[in-house]
């Protein structure tokens, strides 16, 4: 038990890793505002795109879909932060980070947001044009709103996933939260600063788990 | 031009690394069997156990579902690989990769099929126990099957995201696909082996992106 404490959650250690895991939580949150955001809108233009008119473009979002969730985002991660710099452009590690995000969880808000549109009923879109809104201003205040609604317990869950997916980040050198904490543990031999790393984690994402498991059980009650 | 086809698809590199590249996709393989076999195993093994209703035991395993939801699966990976030997639990890095990532599958497979179970009206659960059958009776043969049709979906996509966390198991130096792959580009200095573990991963996931399209119409939640 004692050896345990001693290794799991040594006070001496954690005391000196906290600066650095402040400074690393600091760059997951940033991370977490910069690629949550970037995901979901590119995430909408790949909705629109696949439900619009033009078969080009829904066919366009379908390859471009299924193409990006068929890679692990660590590989996408690698092939960007190792590829880019032998097409003569050396991204520094925060912007790879970002790009991989972009091109991974956009297409996944985009599936999730395309099964929003889609659940609007069609005489919604019919109505809002026929009382003279266009194409657009129907789309922007009629459909999306409602689209935006039906799918929030799968928005929450998939920005859960993005979060935590920050921490691959850490592969590349970025010095976010897993790779302050395993920067620690390897000057100290000691395990305590990941074990606080995880705590961080379990706290940060703590409040959107309980409220996932609130509307899943909410969905089942409806039916 | 053929700058780019020299540095992303060099024949000769990617002839050199494809031996090495195919083994790690047999690994991949079979670690996303073990993965997937055992957490879907413990997660319906937990599901059931919930709707025992025993306070303690409810307790245990909400706590462990929020835990393994909200960690990222690489930081458990590398709690069990480069933490737990600290204090003298030492696992292969495949060891490691199966704990981890079963666990995860496991958290999230669990609250799918407790929410199934809830989705069950009572008024089965009673029909089921006034005509004579006890509750292991029951839930086998009243209530089980009718849950198991509304986690289908949910639970194959969860299934279908941790055989691409698969990738994961590269930082505790398994040898699966992107291992090789990133060894051979660290060997070679040339990002050819990238892309061929990128193909590698294609071939392996497309398949299972359209599978999980499928199974999510086929047995699409009615919202």
């Amino acid at each position: 038990m004692e050896a345990l404490i001693e290794g799991f959650f040594n006070l001496q250690i954690l005391r000196e890793a906290l600066p650095y895991l402040a400074q690393g939580l600091g760059m997951t949150l940033l991370l977490s505002i910069v690629a949550v955001p970037l995901g979901f809108a590119g995430g909408l233009g790949l909705a629109l795109a696949s439900t619009s008119r033009s078969r080009l473009l829904r066919w366009s979002a379908v390859v471009y879909t299924d193409l990006f969730r068929a890679f692990p985002p660590l590989v996408l991660l690698l092939f960007v932060a190792f590829g880019l710099p032998f097409l003569g452009f050396k991204p520094p590690p925060f912007v790879a980070v970002a790009i991989a995000f972009l091109l991974n969880t956009s297409s996944y808000y985009g599936e999730i947001l395309r099964a929003g549109i889609e659940s609007v009923a069609t005489g919604q879109h019919e109505a809002a044009r026929s009382t003279g809104l266009s194409r657009w201003q129907s789309l922007r205040w009629v459909v999306l709103p409602q689209a935006v609604r039906n799918v929030v317990p799968d928005l929450i869950s998939n920005t859960l996933e993005v979060v935590k997916l920050t921490s691959i980040a850490s592969v590349v050198a970025l010095p976010e939260l897993l790779y302050a904490a395993r920067q620690v543990q390897s000057v100290t031999y000691n395990a305590s600063p990941v074990i606080a790393a995880g705590l961080l984690y379990l706290l940060l994402l703590w409040p959107l788990v309980r409220l996932l498991s609130r509307y899943e059980r909410t969905a089942v009650r409806i039916r | 031009m053929t700058g780019l086809i020299d540095t992303f698809f060099n024949l000769q590199v990617m002839l050199q690394y494809l031996p090495k590249v195919i083994e790690g996709m047999g690994v991949t393989i079979l670690l996303a069997i073990v993965v997937v076999t055992s957490g879907l195993a413990l997660g319906l093994a937990l599901g059931v156990l919930r709707s025992l209703q025993i306070r303690v035991l409810n307790a245990l395993i909400v706590l462990f579902a929020d835990v393994f939801r909200a960690v990222p699966p690489l930081v458990i990976l590398i709690i069990v690989y480069f933490a737990l030997p600290t204090v003298g639990v030492r696992f292969s890095g495949f060891a490691s990769a199966w704990i981890g990532l079963s666990l995860v599958l496991a958290a999230f497979a669990e609250e799918i099929v407790w929410a199934g179970i809830l989705s069950v009206p009572r008024g089965q659960w009673e029909a089921a126990r006034s005509s004579g059958l006890n509750f292991a009776q029951s839930l086998r043969l009243v209530v089980l099957p009718q849950a198991v049709r509304l986690t289908v979906a949910p639970l194959t996509s969860r299934a279908i995201v941790i055989t691409k966390n698969t990738a994961l198991a590269s930082v505790v130096a398994v040898g699966e696909i992107l291992y090789q792959a990133q060894a051979g580009y660290s060997f070679s200095y040339n990002p050819s082996p990238l892309t061929l573990g990128a193909i590698a991963y294609l071939i392996l996931f497309i398949p299972l992106v359209w599978l999980g399209r499928w199974v999510e119409t086929r047995f699409a939640w009615k919202r």
